[in-house]
């Protein structure tokens, strides 16, 4: 079995089970009051890490690409433009990459 | 899925009135009982989120090395488009597999908190609350409480038509992304980046959210040239525990 498809099976049972936590787990409990602030932020903070590493990491590295500036590019767009669909930002990203990586 | 919809007010809106118990009961006897067509047309205006991120999606995951089967069963297990892109992307930059599961059940680990404000309005028994539960996503779930209240038949609406698009335009995406030749020629590197980027938007309006995302970066710069691919990224999971902070 490939990595894939290992990753698929995880994410797949760990996603339904969260997503049955409330209606089948818990019933008419809540999470724990102390632990919902921490809860809401873990999704922000992953895409932080996410947007660090697709932009700077290379392997074990930090490298300064062409990837920078099409990032960069798309997160003006983002700031400028509030409205900017998540597939508009993408192709602003991929432009400005792409087009600097033929030069 | 994509959180950038106008629905994401709701949600926080949601969350705060959810957990402080102060989901307010709009007058029921004023309205009719809602049903699940309301949701899928509700759910009708959205349908171009799904479709063209569900498309690149597919794309990114073939042209990764991910597989379209992989892809296209995931986007049926998992429906939540983050935390597969999440996965998909820590492995294609040779992040372990423990790495790239770990930043996807990161990601999905607020459906935990969503699932539970809607527990007590899921109907049947539970074969039946574990199957229907699997179309709770951002949108579904946003849509569900824009009366005030939690409407299961919205939520089921809404979530089946997005689920529909979502895996149908996954699996169009790796028919695509099986042609591109060399993906990183193409800025789809950065594309991914910018896709995270659009995503955390509607996350980090709060001054708290802000911090914890800019702790979250930190975290990473320090931690790549010292931890193999992957480490920084689940390490920085851990910002979000300023938010146990008073």
């Amino acid at each position: 079995m490939s990595d894939a498809w290992i990753v698929v099976a995880a994410v797949g049972v760990a996603t339904v089970l969260f997503k049955a936590a409330g209606p089948v787990f818990l019933g008419r409990r809540a999470l724990p009051p102390r632990i919902q602030p921490a809860v809401e932020l873990l999704a922000p903070v992953m895409l932080a890490a996410l947007v660090t590493t697709q932009t700077f990491g290379e392997g074990d590295e930090i490298a300064v690409d062409a990837r920078v500036p099409g990032v960069a590019a798309a997160a003006l767009a983002l700031a400028v433009w509030r409205r900017v669909p998540v597939v508009g930002a993408m192709a602003i990203a991929a432009l400005v990459t792409g087009l600097l990586r033929l030069l | 899925m994509r959180p950038d919809a106008p629905e994401t007010t709701i949600l926080i809106v949601g969350f705060s009135q959810a957990f402080a118990g102060t989901v307010a009961g709009v007058s029921a006897d004023a309205r009719r009982e809602p049903r699940f067509r309301d949701g899928v047309r509700a759910a009708l205006p959205l349908v171009p989120g799904p479709l063209f991120f569900g498309i690149s999606f597919g794309v990114l995951a073939e042209a990764s090395g991910f597989g379209a089967a992989a892809a296209v069963v995931m986007s049926a297990t998992t429906f939540a488009g983050s935390a597969q892109f999440a996965a998909v992307s820590v492995l294609d930059s040779g992040g372990t597999l423990a790495a790239a599961t770990a930043a996807a059940i990161f990601l999905n680990a607020r459906y935990a908190a969503m699932s539970v404000t809607v527990a007590s309005i899921v109907p049947g028994w539970w074969p039946r609350r574990l199957a229907s539960s699997q179309l709770i996503v951002d949108e579904s779930w946003a849509l569900s409480g824009r009366s005030g209240r939690f409407e299961w038949p919205v939520l089921a609406g809404a979530g089946l038509l997005l689920y529909v698009f979502w895996v149908a335009s996954t699996a169009l995406g790796t028919v695509i992304g099986g042609l591109l030749r060399n993906p990183d020629a193409l800025g789809l590197d950065a594309a991914f980046a910018a896709l995270f980027l659009a995503l955390a938007v509607p996350y980090v309006r709060s001054r708290r959210a802000l911090q914890a995302a800019a702790l979250a970066v930190a975290i990473t710069l320090v931690l790549t040239p010292l931890t193999p691919t992957g480490v920084p990224i689940v390490a920085a999971a851990s910002a979000c525990l300023i938010g146990l902070k008073r």
